[in-house]
């Protein structure tokens, strides 16, 4: 089990990184979303089922929604 | 400043921060320890009040006034972020212009999936202070749920059945009702928030005093709150346009 | 390994803090200040767990059982990502307006308008 947890919280660093890398907006809202997934299956691995609740409904969803509308208006001004 | 300037500045900053951090971690306790003071107060206090959720009893009991303060933020930024992102003087709104159509198994889906959505929603918001939720996450699943419509249906479909008004006066209802609880504690026993009605039989959807209205306080603020943000953003990136 | 948890907290905060450093669009400095701030979810749970023990939801009729986890920081955690996520939106309607005005979203380009 404990195992697990540590692998949970590996994989939270590493999507973390990956998110932060990626340079494009656009894409960043793709990766940003598996961020959010992935640090919902730690609040799962480490017994916060509340927290996960929360973090998957905004961190999977309405962040990256919100980013990807904010790309789109950004960009759309620059054509 | 340059960005090799800010670089190194930012790597001398960092070298600082990751030093202390590291000295400071040492001294927290080793993870996955049993060593938790606050545990072992906080849970036999929820459970005198009849509140299984133990995190939901912390939210809007032990901590209301915390929680309080975290949806005024909250309130804050939602009122922030819209008069930002309303159209000012130069732009219009444009019409809606007619979309491409979508896959029928798409709209079929959503339209399947809308009702399903609202009541997990409603139900992750009811029995906060029972099973893992409350206010907080029932909300944004509420104000999630709401927006199968523009998946499955349209945009149009979408604006017509979301009356953004009523939903900024959801937010403030929402917002008043916590205030309004908290000073009826006040009034009727000696403390702000103080949990004043009877705390019910363990496991009731009516127990725990006032943890399930607070919680029902916070769930319309905070989906009214994520639908009127995610209403701006939609506007500014599908219709409004500058004047030319 | 008993220290790992905090320092992903930590590594989260640094590597949030370098992305909004190199950032060359707002939008992805709103994303990476998104990162840096999940650092203090990741570190208050870790700071909570206790191996083995459960969820801090009690079961009907079997008020306590065994030890559960720290309730208190994951009552900390939840409402603040809920709450963080409207601040999101704030500095993206801020990066919109920015856009709107200046018409770019580049920090360096921005720098050189003034004046």
């Amino acid at each position: 089990m404990n195992m697990l947890v540590m692998l949970g919280f590996a994989l939270v660093a590493a999507m973390g990184t990956a998110v932060v890398f990626t340079g494009e907006p656009e894409r960043q809202a793709v990766t940003l979303s598996a961020y959010g997934l992935s640090l919902t299956v730690l609040f799962i691995l480490v017994q916060a089922p509340d927290v996960a609740l929360s973090q998957v409904a905004v961190g999977t969803a309405v962040v990256p929604l919100m980013v990807m509308l904010a790309v789109r208006k950004v960009r759309g001004r620059r054509e | 400043m340059s960005r090799r300037l800010r670089l190194v500045v930012f790597g001398l900053g960092v070298s600082g921060i990751g030093v202390v951090f590291v000295l400071a971690a040492l001294l927290i306790p080793r993870f996955g320890g049993g060593d938790h003071p606050y545990r072992d107060l906080a849970v036999p206090a929820a459970v005198a009040r009849s509140a299984p959720n133990v995190v939901s009893a912390l939210n809007f009991d032990q901590r209301a006034l915390d929680t309080l303060g975290e949806e005024t933020i909250l309130l804050a930024s939602v009122v922030g972020a819209a008069a930002l992102l309303r159209p000012t003087t130069s732009e219009h709104e444009r019409s809606i212009v007619a979309e491409d159509r979508i896959l029928s198994a798409t709209t079929l889906l959503g339209y399947l999936l809308l009702p399903v959505t609202l009541l997990v929603g409603l139900d992750v918001v009811a029995h906060g202070h029972l099973t893992p939720g409350g206010g907080f996450q029932g909300g944004v699943v509420l104000a999630t749920g709401l927006h199968l419509l523009y998946v499955a249906g349209s945009y149009s479909t979408l604006v017509r059945l979301r009356p953004l008004t009523w939903y900024g006066i959801a937010e403030a209802l929402g917002a008043g009702a916590f205030a309004v609880l908290g000073v009826s504690g006040l009034v009727a026993a000696g403390g702000f928030l103080v949990n004043m009605l009877p705390y019910g039989r363990f496991g009731d959807l009516f127990s725990a005093g006032t943890v399930p209205l607070l919680n029902l306080a916070v769930g319309c603020e905070v989906a009214s709150g994520v639908i009127v943000l995610l209403a701006q953003f939609l506007a500014q990136a599908l219709t409004v346009r500058a004047t030319r | 390994m008993n220290m790992f948890p905090y320092l992903v907290g930590g590594w989260l905060l640094l590597v949030g803090c370098l992305g909004v450093v190199r950032s060359r669009d707002l939008v992805h400095t709103v994303v990476c200040v998104s990162v840096a701030q999940s650092g203090t979810y990741v570190l208050l749970v870790a700071v909570g767990y206790q191996s083995g023990a459960a969820a801090p939801v009690q079961g009907e009729g079997t008020p306590v059982p065994g030890p559960v986890v720290d309730p208190v920081v994951q009552a900390l955690t939840l409402t603040d990502i809920v709450v963080s996520a409207t601040v999101t939106a704030l500095l993206l309607g801020l990066v919109i307006q920015i856009a709107k005005l200046h018409g770019t979203v580049d920090p360096d380009r921005l720098n050189d308008l003034r004046g």
